[in-house]
């Protein structure tokens, strides 16, 4: 569907956009991830036309897109700011682009308002922007591009202005939405939770580069750098230095002792500096120490982050500055670790929730 | 230990009324302009009309109010024409001028990165020295003698010089036009300037190509400005009464045109 080979974009000598390779299906749900000056929205703006490329090619259905303007691609979008005409009605707006293809006014008339009810807004057609809220304007904005019937949808941060309610919600229909159309949408956000929930595939951005291109759960369970797993969610990053025992590969980890690598210790020297990494999910806790042969260490519970039925607790191990992070989550009606911030606790984990990643 | 005081001192009257009364804030903001409107306007406008219904007695005002003026005004075949000549030589001017200063207005709006404000300033220029300096300026161009008849002459392009240069109504728009540019130019910019540039993007994003996206964007979103050029153009004698009629007759007027003009701008934006 859309090809993105070596795409470059320098501002003077700032380099915005850099080397991007990018395959993205039709139908796919595609999400661009990444903290502010990353490149995401740049990289979005070369898509739809609005920015030109440095170099590179973008390619859309085999065709070389990168010199055409952007009224002439086949792609619509949704802006941040929504961008609705602020001198025209609600229909106005969503008929904008079928007015200048010469449909004839009473086809015109039907599909505004097929688009009024899929966007759930039958009856706002004769106000203004000025007089609809922000989740209103979003889904006007949503019926002006989709009315087109794009070949591919683009939608720069279009939550971000949402209160979580909202945002949640808006998040669902967006979702079935393009189900429902098959479009291939590529979505612009620097809020993981989004990403996460809505997309079929990620791509972590920084710098202007693209860090990791995967599902979801292949993001957050194989996170290939520091940032990428600092960026899905919590992730307990220790230096360790790898070292050989017998045939298996251990790391030593300062305050937490010895941790078996399985599997993702391919290629690394004996006594090379990583990054080993934990998911708070991969940890365990118990109030006295676990029988069995598991590796456990104790330490006191500095602190508890209540989050319905899941729960963080932040545990101080001697030797560690900063606190190992352990998610657990409660039964209905149960609250195991309410009260004991202070109590001495064993911390365990399963093997293969160990990981390496890369420094950058 | 002694408790420390909520506040450092207790709240006047008058400040609790007013944080406690949002409306009232602003009237009491608005009154220092609002009552220079009030004298500057009203009054007058007020004296204005009043005088035009005095009549002139030898040397001195006979106050007694008279419809006189009007009647006398509205009988005379010479007043209407020229009242209708202005009309046509003010609208002309001004849509001339508008027409001119929005492509400045909109290069400084949109094309100009850098040192706005200079390019402001600049446009602004004109209006620096007096408008009869700026009009006696113009006559060295278009004179009998002027630069450009002179040149004409030179280049042997005609015989003798044009006298048509100076005294026809082109030589008036071109003069009120070069005039005025700065009262054209500074609103229609700041409408042009506050356009969201997302909307124009949107527009492009949903198949309109430049021109397109100018007169179904751009143009009506400038309208405002559009409008308030026009108007600052088209607003700018020793029987005082009579004169004074005469004013009553032109703001009617001028009124009544604005009025019709708004009327369009609705149509057109819709």
């Amino acid at each position: 569907m859309i090809s993105l080979r070596s795409v470059c974009k320098s501002f003077g000598r700032m380099q915005a956009v850099n080397d991007v390779l990018l395959e993205i299906a039709a139908g796919e749900f595609f999400s661009l991830l990444g903290a502010s000056g990353s490149g995401k929205t740049t990289l979005l703006r070369m898509i739809a036309g609005f920015e030109a490329v440095t170099s590179g090619q973008i390619l859309i259905d085999g065709q070389p897109m990168q010199d055409t303007p952007p009224h002439l691609r086949p792609i619509n979008m949704v802006f941040q700011n929504y961008a609705i005409f602020p001198h025209l009605t609600v229909r106005d707006n969503i008929a904008y682009g079928l007015r200048r293809l010469g449909t004839p006014k009473a086809e015109q008339a039907r599909m505004v308002d097929a688009m009024l009810e899929l966007i759930a807004l039958p009856g706002y057609g004769d106000r203004r922007a000025h007089q609809l809220s922000g989740g209103q304007m979003q889904r006007v904005a949503l019926a002006r591009a989709l009315i087109l019937k794009p070949k591919l949808l683009l939608l720069d941060e279009p939550l971000g202005a949402l209160d979580k309610h909202l945002r949640e919600q808006m998040q669902m229909e967006l979702r079935s939405l393009q189900r429902q159309l098959g479009i291939t949408f590529v979505l612009v956000t620097h809020d993981q939770e989004e990403a996460l929930t809505l997309s079929d595939r990620v791509a972590v951005m920084a710098n202007g580069q693209v860090t990791q291109v995967d599902t979801p759960s292949g993001l957050y369970d194989r996170s290939r750098t520091r940032q990428v797993a600092a960026f899905v969610g919590t992730m307990n990053v220790f230096d360790a230095t790898v070292r050989t025992d017998g045939s298996a590969r251990i790391a030593d980890v300062a305050g937490l002792g010895v941790m078996a690598l399985n599997g993702c210790s391919q290629g690394r020297a004996n006594g090379e500096r990583v990054l080993v990494a934990l998911r708070p999910e991969g940890l365990g806790l118990s109030r006295t120490k676990p029988a069995g042969p598991a590796h456990a260490v104790a330490g006191q519970l500095q602190a508890r982050q209540y989050l319905g039925r899941r729960q963080l607790l932040h545990v101080k191990v001697a030797g560690r500055a900063a606190p190992v992070t352990v998610a657990t989550a409660a039964a209905r009606g149960e609250d195991p670790w309410s009260g004991d911030e202070g109590s001495p606790v064993w911390l365990t984990w399963a093997p293969d929730a160990v990981s390496i990643l890369d420094p950058t | 230990m002694t408790a420390m005081p909520l506040t450092q001192r207790p709240a006047s009257a008058l400040s609790r009324f007013l944080h406690r009364h949002e409306a009232w804030r602003g009237w009491l903001l608005l009154a220092p302009a609002f009552c220079l409107m009030l004298v500057a306007i009203l009054f007058q406008l007020g004296s204005t009309l009043a005088m035009s219904t005095w009549s002139l007695d030898g040397y001195s005002v006979d106050r007694t109010p008279t419809l006189g003026n009007y009647s006398a005004m509205l009988g005379q075949p010479m007043f209407s024409a020229l009242i209708g000549r202005s009309l046509v030589v003010a609208t002309f001017a001004t849509v001339v001028t508008v027409a001119l200063c929005y492509p400045m207005a909109y290069f400084v709006a949109f094309h100009v990165h850098r040192h706005k404000a200079l390019w402001l300033i600049l446009l602004t220029l004109p209006f620096w020295t007096s408008y009869l300096l700026r009009v006696f300026a113009w006559k060295v161009v278009l004179g009998y003698e002027g630069v450009l008849n002179t040149a004409l002459i030179g280049l042997g392009i005609v015989q003798e010089p044009l006298a048509a240069l100076l005294y026809s109504q082109t030589a008036v728009t071109l003069v009120l036009a070069h005039s005025w540019a700065a009262f054209a130019i500074l609103p229609t910019y700041v409408s042009l300037e506050k356009i969201d540039r997302s909307c124009i993007e949107a527009a492009a994003d949903l198949g309109d190509g430049p021109m397109r996206r100018f007169w179904r964007i751009t143009f009506p979103l400038s309208l405002p400005g559009v409008v308030a050029a026009f108007f600052m153009m088209f607003g700018p004698m020793d029987n005082w009464p009579a004169g004074a009629t005469l004013s009553v007759v032109m703001i009617v007027t001028i009124g009544l045109a604005g009025l019709a003009f708004l009327a369009v701008g609705r149509l057109v934006g819709r």
